[in-house]
């Protein structure tokens, strides 16, 4: 009994059964549909599909994260780009190193370079890939948020100093000299642990692992906002003054859930480059990390499972869009989002949880 | 144990620890230290924002347990002094000291706070998203670091306590509405039950019948006289008919010092107090 109390706070029964519903269709109908099937068959998933709702759920990551510290602690970060950026160049070092592990990545022995820079040493080891993947967006994000808390920045110009940071890392990485392949960033990955990375097996796997992190941080999640901890993370998002006088420091529980919510985008960038291929400062860009809090606002602050539905929505309708009617995207995007923030404060969770009570009563 | 104890104790194995204050007097540090009778001592503090004095060489002294009112007219510095007394504000000069041996200059806010003063703000301060009960269990005194927070149960003492504070406040019906959708003067009183979750011994509040209905504002005075006591309180107000059914002491502040002392009676009938309050 008292088991059972414990699972459901974390999730109702209908959060359970959607969960489960998920894991089904991507830990076992994606996987059957891409790989049982020939291509050209009518039941055939395509591997593009794959690694489009991969990505998708990378992103989904990212704004999962992201409403940890905006949504429930009020934190608003216009610069988790470079949280992302930076679990995947850590990823991208490991697969650069895959391509030649006796010789230099490519783009070093185009520039000319005769040795490896010394922070590169070790990343041709998996587990020290991943190590870094989670090292050093950790300690940016706890000396960053270290420094803003405790001089006590908040509101506005805390989401301007996080803006300037992604812009500043941006530009330093465009550089050759720094050492990451420049504004080409790294690409034309070959294998990942010995396998091929644009085999089917290998893409499914990768899917497959990304659908399971979602999974995890999103109970990870639930498990923290459900507990005395969340409650003091919302009560500091309406009242910090009231917290400090409660007897709680608001810099242990500021500092703890931002520097979670960036080793968690990491982590997502980490899976992301392998599947997408690609990572360059792009992803460092002021207007991508501004994009993480679009999609948190339309999926509904303050709720977990909305910005998932917010990353996969506002993704699906510009992986279209950007095909389709490319010179339009940006238009809409800004449309929907001014949509949503006149009408739906609380975004399509909100509406959700409104038409639901209506339903009811 | 209190000091005296402590000290007898030591002197037997002649291994007195801590720092002696006077004759009779062993600090343990985080204890509060009432013996000589007083709960707070404020000397001479002064604080100044660009040259203006909002405290001026401020000296005030509060007995344990006594329900102490402090009046003054606007810009006197009642805030400030409240912002002193619980870390807000360091003053530029003086002392502020939390019975014999807590420095209160020392501390910051939650520090203040878990030595045991608790501070009602002018406007209500509630969790709003948060449900009263809640907001009563976030403020009960308990372990308040990060990692007691992630595993944090309420136990059935602690339960039983909460409830105890909602039919103190009168809240017991509105346990599970969120804080946020209270009338004013349910948060006033939200805030108060908050104040004494945290089990102090200080409560500081500020105008804390502000907005009431009378009849609130007389329930109110009735509580803060049973808490009288039991609690030492410092009630900053501006509405005189409340003070004259709560206050036995009341202090009037005037340009961030000590202007008069006393009865409600006796400060009404000063001269300076008069002058300072009609202007003339």
């Amino acid at each position: 009994m008292l088991e059972k109390t414990w699972v459901f706070r974390l999730l109702g029964p209908k959060g359970w059964s959607g969960l489960a519903l998920f894991a089904c269709l991507a830990l076992v109908a994606v996987p059957f549909f891409n790989l049982a099937f020939p291509e050209g068959h009518a039941l055939y998933l395509s591997t593009h599909w794959v690694t489009l709702i991969g990505k998708i759920m990378c992103y989904a990551i990212v704004a999962l994260a992201m409403d940890l510290v905006w949504g429930y602690t009020g934190i608003l970060s216009l610069g988790h780009g470079v949280f992302f950026a930076l679990g995947g160049y850590a990823m991208g070092m490991y697969l650069m190193r895959a391509i030649d592990p006796a010789g230099l990545p490519p783009f070093m022995v185009f520039l000319d370079w005769q040795s490896l820079p010394w922070f590169w040493q070790g990343t041709q080891h998996f587990l020290y890939a991943i190590f870094l993947v989670v090292f050093v967006p950790g300690l940016l994000a706890f000396l960053f948020g270290f420094f803003a808390f405790r001089s006590r920045i908040k509101g506005v110009y805390f989401s301007i100093i996080t803006q300037a940071m992604t812009l500043a890392a941006m530009l330093l990485f465009f550089r050759n000299e720094t050492g990451f392949g420049g504004n080409n960033g790294f690409t034309g990955f070959q294998s990942i642990l010995g396998h091929s990375i644009t085999a089917p097996e290998t893409r499914v796997v990768l899917f497959a692992l990304t659908a399971l992190t979602l999974i995890f941080f999103l109970l990870l999640g639930r498990y923290i906002v459900t507990s005395r901890l969340g409650r003091v993370l919302m009560a500091i998002r309406d009242a910090e003054s009231r917290v400090m006088f409660s007897g709680y420091d608001p810099l242990p529980y500021k500092l703890f859930i931002w520097t979670l919510s960036a080793v968690i985008c990491a982590i997502a960038g980490a899976l992301f480059v392998p599947q997408v291929g690609i990572i360059n400062p792009g992803e460092m860009s002021p207007a991508n990390s501004i994009e993480i809090a679009i999609w948190v606002a339309v999926g509904g602050r303050g709720t977990l499972v909305g910005p998932l539905i917010g990353a996969g929505v506002i993704n699906g309708v510009k992986s279209w869009f950007t095909v389709s009617f490319p010179e339009y995207w940006l238009y809409v995007l800004g449309f929907i989002f001014i949509l949503v923030t006149l009408f739906l404060p609380r975004g399509i969770a909100g509406l959700a949880g409104r038409f639901a009570k209506e339903q009811k009563a | 144990m209190n000091a005296l104890d402590a000290i007898r104790q030591d002197s037997d194995t002649d291994n007195i620890s801590g720092d002696a204050t006077g004759i009779g007097h062993v600090i343990e540090p985080g204890v509060l230290d009432t013996t000589h009778g007083p709960i707070l001592y404020l000397e001479d503090i002064t604080v100044s924002f660009d040259g203006f004095k909002a405290l001026n060489a401020l000296t005030l002294t509060i007995d344990r347990g006594e329900l102490h009112c402090i009046i003054g007219p606007n810009g006197a510095g009642k805030t400030t002094m409240m912002d002193v007394i619980t870390g807000k504000t360091r003053p530029d000069s003086g002392t502020a000291f939390f019975g014999q041996t807590i420095d209160l200059t020392r501390l910051n806010e939650p520090q203040i706070a878990q030595a045991g003063i608790g501070r009602k703000f002018q406007k209500p301060t509630v969790f709003e998203e948060l449900t009263v009960y809640e907001n009563l269990a976030l403020a009960m005194k308990t372990d308040k670091s990060i990692w007691a927070s992630l595993f944090f149960r309420l136990n059935g003492e602690q339960r039983a306590r909460i409830d105890e504070i909602l039919a103190l406040i009168r809240l017991a019906d509105e346990a599970r509405r969120q804080a946020g959708m209270l009338a004013h003067g349910q948060k006033q009183w939200l805030e108060i039950g908050m104040l004494l979750m945290q089990e102090p011994q200080l409560l500081l509040l500020d105008e804390p019948a502000a907005g009431m209905t009378d009849e609130e504002t007389a329930r109110s005075g009735e509580l803060f006289l049973s808490l009288a006591g039991r609690y030492t309180l410092i009630v900053v107000e501006h509405d005189m008919e409340f003070i004259r059914q709560i206050s036995r002491r009341v202090t009037v502040l005037h340009e961030g010092s000590v202007l008069a002392s006393g009865t409600l009676d006796q400060v009404q009938a000063d001269e300076r107090v008069i002058e300072v309050y009609l202007g003339r």
